[in-house]
């Protein structure tokens, strides 16, 4: 018997006695610090939301304490109002704002994170798939020829006209041959389409309709009030939720669709799923705040720097970073040239921008092949 | 014991030509077999059958008695581990992450003190602890190429199928891994199929030798002193080749030239 088959030997009698390997245990401790960094990361982003939410509440006009705001809250919510005045602000006025960012940012780094994992592409977030391009013009239809669905308004065309790229896409998917690549490729196709149209429809408007249609497209978390949140919390929440069951589904996608379906899951069928969910979830959002992009495209990348790419956790801790940066951004965006407001998706971009660009030149490892 | 019987199985993409045809094929012992043959005759094919990638567009696989159209996915996944061509195409995490999506079938949503130790002695076992925590995307060909096999091993099947899975090895783990597939063989009592393009290494360990031949169909299945002949390597491979046996008697080929090339 040749040396090397005596070392086959030896390792597999090693393997089969099913006792750990000397260095399993360095190894088990370094993984548990790993994971435990990723429970780190995200209980830092919850704390960081927590105080940004507090600042948010008590600043603007009304004057109300950073710890009183807590206090009224926890009044509210106890039905024990002390001051009437300061309920009214809190909850009429500021929570709504507080209330959209915390969906928006949510909502926005989740779908971006389920698109980038589902269509295996780093640029792939619910703006690059079309759902922007479709909110603009259903947006641009209802400012600019007053038409609109059930005479809804902005909202309800932003959010079917947002549907229908996704739509396409799926439908493409179901075709036998469509790879991710194409799939996103198409959703870029579409993307430009809508934008022609949308140009068009710019060039025959006139002034006051292209304010209001630029408003819109800038993006503000001032648009919405309770009744869009209400609208947006279950289809954020129950998407969000979704998305984290099929999380494990979505780790088996990144090893490739044969490999998936070797595991028994049918990544074209799961794709579908996702999309819809995605392209619902970013409707609804965009369809009360307006644009705001970067944060689906961005927040996906910068915890993949921090914690990896395990989707069981990439997806709860993009919630929690999205809302962190969302509402921090908006808070910087009220305060920074106060009174004037710089819209949120501005401060986003410039905070997040040279923040990610920080983080890909300090990680030596590679975010993406 | 596991079976796996092919019965005349054909597959074509978009229904053009065959891209195999004709196959019958009884594997009804463990062991470990191998599939030879040119490029383009369908191996990869052929095994992509074998576990529901493929839908055949004729005959049937049959696995421990049932039809695999019968079977979902995951049910063939409880039976059949696969190994495809190494690929690199994911976000980076690290390897034990890597490999542990291997223990999807058997794996709820929390990575279990189970989970985790077989993946740690089958590092072990194929020489990548040390990369452990190192990310994916950071890795050689050769090194995705030892996880993607870890992988398949941590799916603790009774079938294994592998596509190629020695082609960015450097020769010490091409027979390092061929010997290791053939102990899994002998030790765990596993069907092992693997694809391959080396005639010396496939001739050297395996049990049975599946040559396939254009059109997609199999010139011959026998055992390595049956199916490696100078004749069969030059009808089947168009090389010219001399014949020799190594120290354990099995043959070995030494190459000569090549007869022709496709049109």
């Amino acid at each position: 018997m040749s040396q090397t088959s005596n070392l086959v030997e030896q390792y597999l009698t090693e393997w089969m006695r099913k006792e750990d390997p000397v260095e399993a245990t360095e190894i088990e401790t370094s993984y548990h610090h790993y994971v435990w960094r990723k429970w780190a990361f995200m209980i830092g982003c919850i704390v960081v939301a927590v105080i940004v939410i507090g600042l948010s509440l008590t600043i603007g006009t009304y004057k109300i304490g950073f710890l009183e705001t807590y206090e009224i809250i926890w009044d509210h919510i106890t039905g024990n109002i002390q001051d009437a005045a300061k309920d009214e602000v809190i909850f009429e006025l500021r929570m709504p704002r507080i209330m959209a960012g915390i969906l928006a940012g949510a909502g926005l780094a989740v779908a971006g994170a389920c698109m980038q994992s589902t269509l295996k592409n780093p640029l792939a977030d619910p703006f690059t798939t079309g759902v922007s391009s479709g909110a603009t013009l259903g947006a641009t239809i209802a400012i600019i020829l007053g038409i609109s669905i059930g005479g809804a308004g902005i909202v309800a065309n932003a959010f079917i006209f947002a549907l229908i790229p996704t739509a396409m896409m799926v439908a493409i998917s179901r075709m036998k041959s469509a790879s991710p690549t194409m799939m996103i490729m198409a959703g870029i196709a579409i993307m430009y389409l809508f934008g022609a149209i949308t140009t068009m429809l710019k060039m025959w408007s006139d002034p006051d309709d292209l304010k209001s249609l630029y408003m819109w497209e800038v993006g503000s978390l001032g648009l919405a009030d309770w009744d869009g949140v209400l609208i947006m919390l279950p289809v954020v929440i129950a998407g969000i939720l979704i998305i984290q069951l099929l999380s494990r589904q979505l780790n088996v996608m990144a090893t490739g669709d044969e490999n998936a379906k070797a595991l028994g899951v049918d990544a074209s069928k799961m794709r579908s799923i996702l999309l819809v969910v995605v392209a619902l979830v970013a409707a609804t959002i965009v369809s009360f705040t307006g644009m705001i992009g970067f944060v689906g495209l961005v927040c996906p990348h910068v915890v993949r720097i921090v914690i990896g790419a395990d989707n069981r956790y990439l997806i709860p801790a993009s919630a929690v970073f999205g809302i962190a940066l969302l509402l921090a951004a908006d808070l910087v965006g009220r305060t920074i040239i106060a009174p004037t407001i710089i819209q949120v998706g501005v401060i986003t971009s410039f905070l997040g921008g040279p923040m990610f660009l920080w983080l890909l030149l300090r990680n030596k490892s590679k975010v993406w092949g | 014991m596991n079976s796996i019987k092919i019965k005349d199985l054909a597959f074509s993409y978009n229904e053009g030509r065959p891209v195999i045809q004709d196959i019958n094929l009884m594997i009804d012992r463990p062991g470990l077999y191998c599939i030879l043959g040119p490029n383009g005759v369908g191996k990869s094919t052929l095994i992509k059958c074998i576990n529901k990638i493929n839908r055949p567009t004729k005959g049937s696989v049959i696995l421990n008695g049932t039809d695999i159209e019968k079977m979902t996915n995951k049910e063939i996944s409880k039976l059949i581990g696969y190994v495809p061509v190494s690929g690199n195409d994911m976000f980076s995490m690290p390897v034990i992450d890597a490999i542990l999506i291997g223990r999807y079938t058997q794996q709820k949503w929390k990575t279990t003190p189970e989970d985790l130790a077989i993946v740690m002695r089958t590092m072990k076992l194929l020489g990548i602890s040390s990369l452990a925590l190192h990310g994916y995307n950071e890795l050689s060909a050769g090194q995705h190429q030892k996880v993607a096999i870890a992988r398949g091993i941590v799916q603790e099947t009774p079938i294994l199928l592998l596509d190629e899975p020695t082609a960015n090895l450097d020769v010490r783990y091409q027979v390092y891994i061929a010997e290791l597939l053939k102990g899994l063989t002998e030790k765990t009592g596993m069907t092992v199929i693997m694809i391959s393009h080396d005639l010396n290494i496939t001739a050297k360990y395996a049990d049975q030798i599946i040559m396939m031949t254009s059109p997609g169909t199999i010139y011959q299945v026998g055992t390595p002193e049956e199916v490696i002949t100078k004749e069969t390597i030059q009808k089947v491979y168009g090389v010219d080749c001399e014949l020799v046996k190594d120290s354990s008697g099995k043959p070995h080929v030494i190459l000569d030239s090549a007869l022709w090339i496709d049109e």
